[in-house]
């Protein structure tokens, strides 16, 4: 199966048709929305909260925030800002009267909130699209790094976000995960349907502090079909102890080296094209 | 763009993002609109102590709304406890103590009742939205258009 990601940039690839397409398949609405609770249950938020969808497209993740504990959705209901790369994707929303708040925005540009802003976070289906770089001058990496960096300031100490998204491969499965254990998370990944053709990633997120439990292994473990990979041993061993030329050392280097843009794509298909900003 | 949004929003570029000026972000040729919503007083009282009151003082005077107080409103003002608390409460008991219990059970609250202060502020903040017009960065001068309430904040590749 082709993935849209390789095909075109966000913006051009959601457009009028296809977002309406995107927004009307009741099999996308099904999926959309199982991810949603499934994100929920990973949040464990208790009460109404403060809480960014990120990549919220049309509204079909966004929207099951906005309902009560009744109507399945623990703690709501909350309020919710949500942006989106894509005019077209958030037309729909208009149209539908979602009641979150919307804006334009790239990801990969950052998170523009005052530091503390959200209680929590989703992203469902949209962080995969920030490994693809549109122009020369961006790099996956890069475009990872001012995402996972902006998101975590935006949140509240002992807040926690969730995002479920499609690595193509696991190189890129770790290249997202570890963009956010370097932006200061805590964080494991949780896989649903492993192996088969309906594998679900999650990459639950931890901001340390507050009083919510900011131990991730704590979040899944004991949830069914869980796999917990705990990236903060390594990432702990960082920060020093490491003898110079061991191994460690050696792959903490190499790492490194990965994180300056060894994945960066020099160029692309789309370099140059117009962007379209006008509604 | 709800003036809730408007208080956490601050200026996309990254040379910004220390500088005090660059939140909060200033309306200009606002044109407004109220989108009824409904009262969420769990939600208010949430957030109130995260507000930055003010700020979101400037905002509402550059809009030419009413005045708001000089300081954020109390916790215990957003609402009334149950039909049992009277108007006037016992001397010597803190309101605030009877109402917020340091382990508050995680679903079934006592009957509470907004106040016609949560319901100014839920009015304030997530009902009044900016349909058109601009968001101004007080430091470095740039404008995000909005139009039918969506803000774009989409940088040129020379900005980020
Ligand atoms: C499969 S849709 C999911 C939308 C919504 N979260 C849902 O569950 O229906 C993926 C969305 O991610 C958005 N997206 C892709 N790259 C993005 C970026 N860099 N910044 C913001 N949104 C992005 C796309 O425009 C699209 O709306
Ligand atoms: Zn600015």
């Amino acid at each position: 199966m082709s993935r849209p990601e390789d095909t075109l940039p966000p913006d051009l690839f959601y457009n009028d048709t296809e977002s309406r397409k995107y927004t009307t398949s009741s099999r996308i609405q099904k999926i959309q929305s199982d991810m949603t609770h499934r994100a929920l249950a990973l949040l464990q938020l208790r009460s109404p909260s403060l809480i960014l969808d990120v990549g919220c497209g049309s509204g079909l993740s966004g929207e099951i925030l906005s309902n009560d504990a009744e109507e399945g959705t623990p703690g709501g209901p909350h309020v919710w800002i949500g942006f989106d790369i894509s005019a077209s994707m958030l037309g729909v929303a208009l149209e539908k009267e979602v009641e979150g708040d919307l804006f334009l925005a790239d990801a990969g540009q950052g998170v523009p909130f005052r530091p503390g802003t959200f209680d929590a976070a989703i992203s469902i289906s949209a962080v995969q699209w920030l490994c693809n770089a549109e122009t020369s001058e961006e790099s996956p990496a890069g475009r990872l790094s001012r995402f996972f960096n902006g998101l975590y300031a935006s949140l509240r100490r002992g807040g926690r976000a969730v995002c479920q998204f499609y690595p193509k491969n696991d190189l890129q499965k770790k290249m997202v995960s570890s963009a956010a254990v370097k932006a200061g998370f805590g964080a494991g990944l949780l896989e649903d349907d492993m192996g088969t053709k309906n594998a679900k990633t999650y990459l639950v997120l931890t901001v340390g502090g507050g009083e919510m439990d900011g131990d991730i292994t704590g979040v899944v473990r004991g949830m069914d079909g869980v796999d917990v990979h705990d990236d903060r041993r390594r990432i702990k061993n960082r920060k020093g102890e490491d003898k110079k030329g061991s191994k460690a050392w050696i792959m903490r280097k190499k790492e490194q080296m990965e994180s300056k843009g060894k994945v960066v794509k020099t160029n692309s298909k789309y370099t140059g094209r117009k962007r379209r900003i006008a509604f | 763009m709800k003036l809730l949004t408007l208080n956490f929003l601050t200026c996309a570029r990254k040379t910004c993002k220390s500088a005090p000026s660059s939140f909060p972000l200033h309306p200009r040729e606002a044109e407004l609109e109220v989108v009824q919503a409904d009262v969420n007083l769990a939600f208010l009282k949430n957030i109130l102590p995260r507000l930055m009151w003010g700020e979101l003082r400037t905002i509402t005077g550059e809009l030419g709304l009413p005045t708001l107080p000089d300081t954020a409103p109390e916790r215990s003002a957003l609402f009334t406890a149950a039909a049992a608390v009277s108007e006037t409460t016992t001397p010597g008991v803190d309101p605030e103590a009877i109402d917020a219990p340091e382990h508050p059970a995680p679903v079934e609250e006592p009957e509470e009742t907004p106040t016609q202060t949560a319901i100014d502020l839920h009015r304030i903040l997530l009902e009044t939205c900016i349909k058109e017009g601009k968001l101004v960065c007080g430091n470095c001068g740039h404008e995000y258009a909005v139009k039918e309430g969506v803000a774009n904040f989409l940088l040129p590749g020379h900005l980020v």
